[in-house]
């Protein structure tokens, strides 16, 4: 066995954990909370160490697609001739800074959900079924197994809102659900027109790829095409204006949920947009890319407008998401170099830095009952080191130098000004006003006038401490020391069709 | 050449529902559960025979009955549907019925016409074997004759059942009359001989033989009839329905469709595709307002026949490889329907035996009080909607795949935006048993030790479909390939 196939195998293994917590977690007697928790414990921080062993392990010098894996699944049967489904999975650049991505968020969203106490077992099941999709659309490099785990993604979050979430949960559940199956949809029917147009008998991405490029799939074709993936991944991106489930679903959604959901879950829409739009249909990529950029634009600056006048802290964020999640349509419209290695970076910046805003808002509303903003007041004085916390990934939000986001935005503003300068004056200003409902929040609610009702409120539990001092960690070295993630993500971006240097 | 041998797995059966019936009769104090146990070890004697088959040359008897792969596939499948409902119905029949030798004679003997349907070459056989499987149902509807609705479901079956047979069988003269003969491959050559030009009384006759059939298999607008059967029938019965006679209806389909028809494919596909797309509407845009959840599953599972209507559509718009490999993604998904809607009904049936509830609002906090049952559910009512894990998403996806040709994305699109419509109703099933509390009063019960095996068993079979389809897909490869194989020259001579 070479290096190369053990490595394979590494990816393999870091899929395998999610399905196989789930597989042991069905076994454990609901009654045995401490056990589930502590398997849920062990194999999260199983694939966290994965995950950063397959960031690391990715070497620039070894090629752009590492770690491969291929088992044969179904071939030469009916419809599928050589290669007609196989278990190929492999990452790049983009991919391994996803998978640590995953690996981080995940870790975090099980630490602060060790005082969840209301039937754990299903929770738990739910949440791993749910990492598992995660993990399995980075790795798959088969159109099958990227739709496959892409569904089972989505499936859980019904349960997950409908059981453990808050305020109007059902509805917010619902919707959700609904429109995201709705945003697949799409992409059903564009797989079957790809898969029948291209004639192959293959799922294989890298075939399929090539058969995009060399015009085995015609320019007409890959037009007409080009909007159903997009418009089927982009409803998972929060693409203007199929962003409205983002917001109701956030506020329904319970702690760990939120941010595995805002952290991760979102960047899969936009990481198949990078698969199956730009890699999959280059010539519809070169012709919609300017409708995406201008639907970009609306959200970032739709979403961050909307955010100035909410009062709910989670509707706040979910709408600061979909204005970040502009930032990364956009920085994929300008299809150059430093634009789109800009939107994967913020891909990852934004999910740590919601994943941390989540996870301090669960702390505060678990205590509190209630988010509404103009209830607090001074909160400084109690909760010192939540309001740090807190602080930091407001900042990042905003693009402070020194924390990730001011690196992934940065990329972006480039990029977009090279191809689109009013575009980029555009999101400067909508980057101007995340700035405004940061600061209104951080004024209202950590200082001002203290609110004696909120005397008894606890700082953060270690638990909370550590998940957001990992995430912190995160933001910070994506901030002060990117090399290690442009370098990955720029190698990778760079080999994509139709992208200028 | 009058070859019995290939008959011995329906000899088989047969005897063995004679033997069941007779056994009643003669030891009247024997356990009705017992009589269950034995109808499931004929149908494992019935597989077993079966089994002897794999491989063989085909074999016809007098070129009307046809015992190949493709019989074979039916008679597994028969005889698991078949032993999945006796075991089912085993203490809901019990609780019930003072006689039950019939019923399980009748399962049985249900389970054999489909297998003929499958196996005929030959209209008339093909009628007869319908008619063998609709009779057993209408009185297996009916068989618990003290319950009204049991009563007026299985008399409503009944007057529409043989006015679809009317239909059927005039289009079956019709046809006899402008071809002179009955036999498949005789009517295609027929067909071909008159070159271009075909008569409209040969429409007329396939118009007939669609609505005759399309009855059978409940498409819309000939369902009527299904959701006041699935409703008034016992509820394993609701299972055998919603399996067998589906089944059926699509295996006389494809033997029919592939040879006999193929030759005037221009005179009927769009008929079957707007049957399809009126099939799969009708059927899941009415079953969001159900409350019943017997009527809910009666047209989730109209809306897939819609489904599996496409393939036929293929079968007409595509070349013989389209239809082939079209032919065998059907295959597929029947299987995995089957092995689904037998799954949710053993969990169903454990929960009716306990509680006597069957409305969806009955389900209230089953996640609760009854996890592993909830969890049996969800996986097969996901399985319908194609969620992934589940055997609908991977045979879905392949049937549609398969089925995808230019005339046809259009129809392709409308299905999946039909399992879209499905989930919806599904998940409000799903609510019911995972977002609230149970009522109160209802504590956790043990679930009959034979109905927990199966039910693990039917949803771990789904899931291994779901996950690694390659051994069920590569095995109904081989079932189709005869059907192909048989009607070659004609096929050539059509395109």
């Amino acid at each position: 066995m070479t290096f190369d196939e053990a490595q394979g195998y590494v990816v393999l293994a870091t899929l395998a954990q999610p399905l196989l917590a789930t597989l042991i977690l069905l076994f454990i007697p609901s009654s045995k909370k401490m056990a589930i928790r502590y398997t849920s414990l062990f194999f999260a921080t199983a694939m966290l160490g994965l995950s950063v062993y397959i960031f690391t392990a990715y070497q620039l010098s070894r090629g752009p697609i590492q770690m491969e894996l291929r088992w044969d699944w179904v071939s030469n049967v009916g419809f599928l001739k050589k290669d007609g489904i196989t278990l190929h999975l492999g990452v790049d650049g983009i991919s391994a800074l996803m998978a640590l991505l995953t690996g981080v968020v995940a870790f975090a969203a099980t630490l602060t959900s060790w005082k969840l106490d209301y039937r754990p077992k299903d929770f738990f099941i739910l949440f791993w079924v749910l990492v598992a999709g995660v993990f399995g659309t980075f790795f798959s490099l088969d159109l099958f197994f990227f739709f496959f785990f892409y569904e089972l993604a989505v499936v859980p979050l019904y349960l997950l809102i409908g059981v453990w979430g808050s305020t109007r949960k059902e509805y917010g559940a619902m919707k959700l659900t609904l429109m995201l199956v709705a945003g697949s949809v799409l992409m059903w029917i564009g797989i079957f027109a790809v898969f029948h147009e291209a004639g192959l008998g293959t799922f294989d991405l890298p075939t399929l790829w090539a058969a995009g490029k060399d015009g085995t799939l015609d320019e007409n074709f890959q037009k007409t095409f080009f909007p159903f993936f997009v418009v089927g991944c982009g409803v998972l991106a929060a693409l203007w204006p199929f962003h409205t489930w983002s917001p109701d679903g956030h506020m329904s959604a319970p702690t760990a949920v939120s941010m595995v959901h805002a952290g991760v879950l979102m960047k899969l829409g936009a990481f198949g947009i990078i698969r199956l739009g730009i890699q999959l249909l280059p010539a519809g990529a070169d012709f919609w890319m300017p409708g995406l950029m201008v639907l970009g634009v609306i959200g970032a600056v739709y979403g961050a407008t909307a955010a100035l006048t909410q009062r709910d802290f989670k509707l706040i964020s979910g709408y600061s998401s979909v204005s970040h999640m502009g930032y990364v349509l956009m920085g994929l419209a300008t299809m150059n170099q430093v634009g789109v290695t800009g939107a994967v970076l913020q891909m990852f910046s934004h999910g740590v830095m919601t994943a941390l805003v989540f996870l301090m808002i669960g702390a505060l509303y678990d205590q509190a009952h209630t988010r509404d903003l103009k209830d607090f007041g001074g909160i400084a004085k109690v909760m010192p080191w939540w309001v740090v916390f807190y602080s930091i990934a407001g900042l990042a939000n905003v693009g402070l130098p020194g924390l990730s986001g001011f690196t992934a935005e940065f990329h972006i503003f480039v990029g977009t000004f090279r191809t689109y300068p009013i575009f980029g004056g555009l999101a400067i200003f909508a980057a101007a006003l995340a700035a405004a409902y940061m600061l209104r929040m951080f004024s209202v609610v950590f200082f001002g006038p203290f609110n004696p009702r909120w005397s008894a409120l606890r700082d953060l539990r270690p638990l909370d401490a550590m998940a957001g001092g990992l995430l912190i960690g995160s933001i910070v070295m994506m901030g002060v020391w990117w090399a290690p993630f442009t370098d990955r993500v720029s190698a990778s971006v760079t080999l994509l069709p139709g992208v200028t240097g | 050449m009058r070859d019995y041998t290939i008959f011995i797995p329906e000899f088989v059966a047969a005897g063995a529902a004679l033997l069941i019936i007779a056994l009643e009769l003669f030891v009247p104090r024997i356990r009705r559960d017992a009589l269950a146990y034995l109808t499931a070890l004929a149908a494992v004697g019935w597989a077993a025979a079966s089994a002897c088959y794999i491989g063989k040359e085909p074999n016809s008897f007098q070129g009307i009955i046809q015992a190949d792969n493709f019989t074979t596939y039916f008679r597994f499948l028969a005889a698991g549907i078949v032993g999945v409902t006796a075991l089912i119905s085993a203490n809901y029949m019990k609780d019930r019925t003072k006689t039950a030798g019939e019923y399980y004679g009748l399962l049985l003997l249900a389970g054999c016409g489909m297998v003929y349907m499958a196996a005929a070459r030959e209209l008339i056989t093909a009628y007869i074997s319908l008619e063998l499987l609709s009779f057993c149902l209408y009185i297996l509807v009916g068989f618990l004759k003290r319950d009204s609705l049991s009563s007026e479901a299985s008399l409503k079956y009944i007057l529409l059942g043989a006015f679809s047979s009317a239909m059927l069988l005039y289009g079956i003269s019709i046809v006899y009359g402008v071809t002179h003969t009955t036999g498949y491959d005789e009517i295609s050559r027929a067909l071909a001989a008159r070159g271009g030009h075909t008569d409209n009384a040969v429409v007329v006759g396939f118009m007939l033989i669609i609505a005759g059939v399309g009855f059978k298999v409940a498409a819309a607008p000939f369902h009527m009839w299904s959701p006041d059967a699935y409703e008034g029938a016992p509820l394993p019965i609701t299972a055998f329905l919603s399996t067998l006679s589906k089944a059926a209806g699509f295996a006389l389909f494809l033997r029919l469709f592939t040879a006999a028809f193929v030759v005037d494919a221009v005179e009927w596909r769009w008929a079957i595709a707007l049957l399809a797309a009126v099939t799969m509407l009708l059927g899941n845009l009415v079953a969001i307002q159900q409350k019943s959840l017997k009527r809910l599953v009666a047209y989730s599972s109209i809306g897939q026949v819609g489904y599996m209507l496409i393939v036929i559509a293929a079968i007409g718009y595509g070349d013989a490889e389209v239809g082939r490999n079209a032919s065998t993604t059907l295959l597929f998904h029947i299987t995995g329907y089957v092995v689904s809607t037998l799954a949710l009904f053993t969990a169903l049936t454990a929960y009716y035996n306990k509680t006597g509830k069957d409305t969806i609002e009955g389900l209230r906090g089953l996640a609760e009080t009854q996890p592993f049952l909830a969890l049996v559910i969800t996986a097969s009512l996901f399985s319908f909607a194609g969620l992934p894990f589940f055997a609908g998403f991977t045979t879905k996806l392949f049937m549609f795949q398969a089925s995808t040709t230019n005339e046809l994305l259009w129809l392709v699109g409308l299905a999946v935006l039909n399992s879209f419509i499905s989930l919806y109703y599904y998940l409000m099933v799903i609510r019911q048993m995972y977002l609230f509390e149970p009522v109160a009063g209802l504590t956790r019960f043990r679930v009959e030790p034979v109905l927990w095996g199966l039910a693990g068993l039917l949803m771990v079979t789904v899931v291994f479909i779901g996950v690694y389809p390659g051994p069920v897909f590569e095995a109904v490869d081989h079932a189709t390939r005869p059907l192909f194989a048989v009607g070659a020259d004609a096929l050539v001579r059509a395109r």
